[in-house]
């Protein structure tokens, strides 16, 4: 975390009001060392619990209904992303609870870059785009693995939008296109299947990073996907990862009725 | 900021606001956002839990928007933008959606005979979303609040009626392809039809993403967005406004939400400010 001045706002002008100034900035910085204080003493509290959990003492979390998990997708932060030991750690915990399908997403593309190391330390996953090409989504003896990163959110929506378009002007090249462009969301559904984007809405997507946010995983495929903050990559545990899951089997959406 | 209700300030709402005063004075030592969004979960919880007649969880939602967006206003956040009714609401029952229709009516004519108070405190009032699916009473309404305040500037107040995010992306990438044909110059055939000659469509350059952002209906992007009730979905809103926002979900119904939650926003914005101003560096 790093604390700098503000640009906006009403501040104190320093120059007009020095020690008006230096007293806020004061009060200013303390109340920020206090919500890292904290912070710091909640992410102690998560630490233990999740080793309770990891250790099968907290029985709530004994059992998993890890089918309501169709889709899992995990957003990592590209920096922390170079951790691939932590990142292969993290999917070996996720495949052995048995999870079917999976997307794995930082916004540079670190991940990708690594998919290869990735794959081969995985025990029974197979890439997504080979599953779909086989045909063998809905078969559950292996888990499948999708990579994504940036350029297969807003760039990808940006060249389905190409093919909606394309698709406009030649309709209207037969005389008959009065009519101003007007696509509907199954439309652009079928655009992005065209151009290799398949893959569905993740139910559940945990973060891992510095901040809760889901850094442009996308747009399209994030309707009704429940978003569950878990801290960096470096103090992952299976204990929290447990909990974030049976906290969502637990969930319901009323979908805005 | 003393809207709506006309009467004159008591002691304690005076000392209120001078404490408030002097928290922001706090608070805008650091970076202030510029944008805050919130979804306004928990209405129907609220009446539930607290056994009010039906409509009563709105108003009192009505009420916790209007504190909220006085301490936004006070703050110096420049935009706030308000998840006030989703396409997916429709689905509702037919009663209920008549009367947050009627509700937003309600206090869209209320605003309408505040005009010279809203224009005093230079805020510009948007609706934003598919508009063509209100009724015309309303519509009518919206459009009257926005031309009378349309050059106001100070604060911004978005509000997302039939809207969804789905809903956007799809009405950005009509809007640019409007823009291309228009940039071709094509329908000058003098009869008014549309014809597209075939070799013209070599000549079409490409949609750019910056031309989708430039077409959504919500610019520019929040810096936090607040969703009540502790719910950890987006529900179709600000997808794609989203990438480098911080998405805060207190578990307070929305009735329930007070200064301390946009306090506590602002300082969690604050505390990643560098992390997420190089994040957008990135990914320009």
């Amino acid at each position: 975390m790093d604390l700098k001045p503000g640009a906006g706002g009403q501040r104190v002008n320093r120059f007009v009001d020095p020690i008006s100034y230096h007293f806020l900035q004061f009060l200013w910085r303390t109340l920020h060392l206090l919500v890292s204080l904290w912070y710091l003493q909640v992410s102690m509290v998560q630490m233990i619990e999740g080793f309770l959990i990891s250790s099968g003492l907290v029985k709530r979390y004994g059992a998993l209904d890890i089918d309501k998990v169709r889709y899992l997708a995990i957003v990592v932060d590209s920096e922390e992303a170079y951790q691939i030991s932590k990142v292969i750690q993290l999917l070996k915990w996720v495949e052995d609870m048995g999870v079917k399908h999976l997307c794995l997403y930082d916004s540079k593309g670190v991940l990708k870059t690594n998919k290869k190391t990735i794959m081969e330390s995985l025990n029974n996953a197979m890439p997504f785009e080979e599953a779909v090409e086989k045909d063998v989504l809905l078969d559950q003896k292996q888990m499948t693995v999708e990579f994504a990163s940036s350029s297969d959110g807003k760039e990808a929506i940006t060249r389905a939008a190409n093919v909606l378009f394309m698709k406009y002007l030649k309709y209207a090249k037969t005389g008959v296109g009065k009519e101003e462009p007007c696509f509907t969301e199954d439309q652009m559904d079928e655009a992005l299947k065209a151009i290799g984007y398949k893959g569905p809405e993740p139910d559940l997507l945990l973060i891992y990073g510095p901040v809760r946010c889901h850094l442009g995983f996308s747009p399209w495929r994030l309707r009704y996907t429940e978003m569950v903050h878990m801290g960096p990559l470096r103090y992952m545990n299976l204990g929290s990862l447990k909990k974030a899951i049976h906290r969502f089997t637990t969930v319901q959406q009323n979908y805005g009725t | 900021m003393e809207l709506y209700t006309g009467e004159r300030p008591s002691v304690f709402r005076l000392l209120g606001k001078y404490m408030r005063k002097g928290l922001y004075g706090i608070l805008t030592q650091g970076p202030i956002p510029t944008h805050l969004a919130f979804i306004l979960d928990g209405n129907r919880r609220f009446a539930k839990k607290h056994k009010l007649p039906e409509g009563g969880g709105h108003k009192a939602g009505f009420l916790a928007l209007l504190n909220v967006l006085t301490y936004c206003y006070e703050l110096g956040v420049k935009y706030a933008t308000i998840y006030a009714f989703s396409i997916d609401n429709f689905r509702r029952k037919p009663h209920e959606v008549q009367y947050v229709m009627n509700l937003m009516l309600e206090k869209i004519e209320g605003m309408i005979m505040e005009e010279s108070i809203i224009n005093a405190y230079d805020i510009c009032v948007r609706f934003v979303g598919n508009l063509k699916l209100l009724d015309e009473p309303l519509k009518t309404a919206a459009d009257k609040i926005m031309r009378a305040t349309a050059k106001n500037s100070k604060f911004v107040l978005l509000l997302a009626v039939c809207y969804t995010s789905t809903d956007e992306i799809v009405h950005a990438v009509e809007e640019s392809s409007k823009d291309k044909l228009k940039s071709n110059e094509i329908c000058n055939d003098g009869n008014g039809d549309c014809v597209i000659k075939i070799e013209e469509m070599e000549s079409y350059s490409e949609i750019k993403l910056v031309e989708l952002e430039r077409n959504t209906y919500i610019n520019p992007y929040p810096d936090v967005l607040i969703r009540t009730s502790g719910e950890t979905r987006l529900s179709n809103y600000l997808l794609w406004q989203t990438t480098n926002c911080i998405l805060y979900s207190p578990h307070a119904l929305w009735p329930e939400i007070g200064l301390r939650h946009v306090v506590w926003s602002v300082i969690n914005f604050q505390r990643h400010y560098s992390y997420l101003e190089k994040h957008k560096e990135y990914l320009k």
